[in-house]
């Protein structure tokens, strides 16, 4: 499954620990949920980038206390129908300031690119190579927007004010 | 109506191209139909039982006449020369190619139309009054807030994957035309003692398996807040609502498990954290999108022109035209007209290519080329100069659209049923063509008053059969189709469900049953003026039951 990050495919530095499994030093790890919340304390006390894999019917609110000691966040989409996460990571991003890096996994298809990175999300497990190639293609794929998200781009009704006459659509006229 | 600039034209533009990509893929093998299906919902397309079909938005049910002679255009070149106007104020067409549809979407965007979120687990169509900016009892032109909300939602990044569909409903005036009720939410805007204008915010509201009314969850909002106090709504929904049931993801649901009262605690909740961020709307921002409406340019006329008022004295035809069709317009001298898509025998809400050409051309010269669609299916030329009216009427007759039938039993809302829908446990549109043809006889229509029918080929209660004063819901029985017929719903300001009255009918006997009941009605009414929702009030359905359940 390839990892996209800034645009281009890219070796994956984190190693996904499961539940019980030892958990190595020194190297970026993610881990579930539940483990996390039970070791939070020894993991974050660990040396080496933590992350967490947090699934999409949990309240993201609980990982409140703990964003300043987490890398990545990795939000689950157990099928690309299942849109719960897009709101977990605009919580994150948006109300309780998480900067660090935001990973989608899962169903995680060419046409979702779009929706994800104005969500927040800035890491991708991609199902499909095919669908990795075309990353770049795919986010470029919209230039106007209409509504404020995670990523800073202004909405139409506010370009509209400052261009005036907004004959100009290029992005961020 | 709202006039799309370089922003909305450049964004239907790139939504083509993504779509003809994703058809491409489709073709190719590259995107399973799995993976197609919520792609292509998402730009209105579902697979039916005989071709797929494309809705196409109606933005708060308002046309321009170039509009119209596009949707005529594809109906020409892609369908079967005709269109189906749906109760989401759309447009369906019933016949098209996979291969042609990016050509067809390509024509459509060339006047800034799409079909965009009209199917899919997104927010769908914002629908509002059908004389929206016409009507003398509204506050203000409702369309402005539907058009500040289809902003924000189209192609949202958060709410493009949500459990179920979401369905918005927008009203400005004291009474009901837009069903707010029977909506995930419904916006109702009031004036406060201070004078000022807010919304009261109803959700949960929905038909289906399991009807419910939408529940105010508070009673006056300031407008400012509009956009910000829809995301906290759809945020506590996309994250709560359920997903494990597709019958129990509605919104409704959610509502109603955990009360009103607790859903209204963590929308606030999550409505505090971001109501003065950047969806707070200024004057500014009102002022803009409302100045990109072009309103007609009204002439100074007086009410009830001489040559007005001696045409309906000449003609007793066009005079029951007008008592049927014809409602006020705020400004003096100029009326709103609805034309009737419910001929005797037809598909309610169909209009043939050639119909909606002749609309369009009549628009240009009597409405200030603008055409409305309503959800009880008919259109409406929403700003015609009364002394214009005569001659409308003897152009719209010969298209078979001066049917002076609006409100009444034959002004039928159908869904498509088992002819079309795949999703359909039994025919809609053949009980509508019966129920028209034996209440056929104007003058019988006329006695009978305001009557709604609704009916609805499945539990998914396209055809609102719940809200109708009769409703006719079709059900499967053993490989046969069967109907439940309920009475009493109403879907405006007094919305109400209407109550079963006994046992399913057979396909053969629904128009019968109908036949009954419109006749215990005119038997039980206490005056001519008592209309048919009225005299059930007084009397309960119990003697109808009696009347449909004698002899079966």
């Amino acid at each position: 499954m390839p990892l996209v990050e800034n645009g281009k495919v890219v070796e994956d530095r984190y190693v996904r620990v499961a539940a019980d499994a030892p958990i190595p030093d020194g190297v970026p790890v993610i881990v579930p949920a539940a483990r996390f919340l039970a070791e939070a304390d020894a993991l974050v006390a660990r040396d080496g980038l933590l992350g967490v894999l947090w699934p999409n019917n949990k309240r993201i609110a609980e990982l409140k206390p703990w964003l300043g000691h987490l890398a990545l966040i990795a939000l689950d989409f157990p099928k690309f129908r299942d849109g719960r996460a897009y709101s977990q990571a605009r919580l994150l991003r948006e109300q309780y300031g998480f900067n660090g890096t935001l990973r989608a996994t899962g169903d995680v298809l060419r046409d979702q690119f779009g929706f994800l990175v104005r969500a927040g999300f800035d890491s991708f497990e991609v199902k499909k190579p095919a669908d990795a190639a075309a990353f770049a293609k795919s986010v470029a794929r919209y230039s106007v927007v209409y509504q404020p998200g995670a990523d800073g781009r202004l909405p139409a009704l506010r370009r509209r004010l400052q261009s005036a006459g907004a004959a100009d659509v290029s992005e961020d006229a | 109506m709202y006039i799309y600039d370089a922003f909305d034209r450049t964004l239907v533009n790139e939504r083509v191209a993504e779509f003809r990509d994703q058809v491409t893929r489709r073709l190719s093998g590259e995107l399973s139909e799995e993976e197609f299906k919520p792609l292509r919902l998402m730009n209105g397309v579902y697979l039916q039982l005989h071709a797929y079909m494309l809705r196409t938005a109606i933005p708060y049910g308002t046309l321009s006449s170039e509009q119209l002679r596009m949707l005529a255009h594809v109906a020409r070149k892609y369908d079967r020369d005709y269109g189906h106007f749906t109760t989401r104020q759309n447009i369906q067409y019933h016949w098209i190619k996979l291969a042609e549809l990016p050509d067809a979407m390509a024509d459509l965007a060339s006047v800034g139309m799409h079909g965009m979120q009209t199917s899919g687990n997104c927010v769908r169509n914002i629908t509002t009054d059908q004389w929206a900016g016409a009507a003398p009892d509204e506050i203000e032109d409702p369309r402005i807030w539907a058009e500040l909300i289809r902003q924000h939602v189209t192609l949202h990044p958060e709410f493009s994957f949500m459990p179920r569909k979401f369905k918005i409903a927008v009203g400005t005036s004291a009474h009901d035309r837009a069903a707010l009720r029977i909506h995930d939410l419904g916006l109702q805007m009031h004036r406060n003692a201070a004078g000022e204008t807010g919304f009261e915010v109803m959700v949960g509201g929905g038909l289906g398996r399991t009807p419910f009314l939408a529940q105010t969850i508070k009673p006056f909002l300031d407008k400012r807040d509009v956009l910000s106090y829809v995301e906290a709504v759809l945020r506590i929904y996309n994250q709560f609502g359920r997903r494990d049931n597709i019958y129990k993801a509605r919104i409704k649901i959610l509502v109603h498990e955990l009360g009103p009262e607790a859903f209204a605690k963590e929308v606030e909740a999550e409505w505090a954290n971001i109501k003065d961020g950047a969806l707070a709307i200024d004057d500014a921002i009102v002022g803009d999108i409302a100045g990109r409406f072009v309103y007609p340019r009204y002439e100074q006329l007086s009410d009830n022109p001489a040559q007005f008022v001696a045409a309906r004295k000449a003609d007793r035809h066009f005079d029951a035209w007008v008592a049927n069709s014809v409602a006020n317009h705020k400004v003096p001298g100029y009326a709103i007209v609805t034309l009737s898509l419910k001929p005797e025998g037809g598909t309610p809400g169909d209009a043939t290519a050639e119909q909606m050409d002749a609309i369009a051309d009549l628009a240009d010269r009597y409405s200030f080329s603008e055409i409305r669609v309503g959800h009880e299916q008919n259109l409406v030329l929403p700003h015609v100069a009364q002394r214009d009216l005569p001659a409308l009427w003897r152009a719209l007759a010969p298209l078979g659209l001066a049917l002076p039938n609006v409100n009444s039993i034959v002004d039928i809302i159908s869904c498509p049923g088992l002819d079309y829908c795949s999703l359909a446990n039994a025919r809609s549109i053949p009980i509508a063509q019966e129920i028209s043809k034996r209440f056929a006889n104007l003058d019988l229509q006329r006695d009978l008053g305001r009557l709604h029918i609704n009916i609805s080929g499945c539990i998914n209660a396209c055809g609102h059969h719940h809200v109708g004063h009769i409703g006719i819901l079709g059900v499967e029985k053993n490989g046969e189709e069967f109907y439940q017929i309920t009475l009493g719903g109403k879907a405006d300001e007094h919305a109400k469900l209407g109550d079963l009255i006994g046992p399913a009918v057979p396909y053969g006997q629904v128009a019968d049953v109908v036949e009954d009941i419109a006749s215990a009605y005119l038997e039980l009414r206490a005056r001519p003026d008592e209309i048919f929702i009225e005299t059930l009030k007084r009397t309960g359905i119990e003697p109808f039951r009696e009347r449909v359940y004698a002899t079966r």
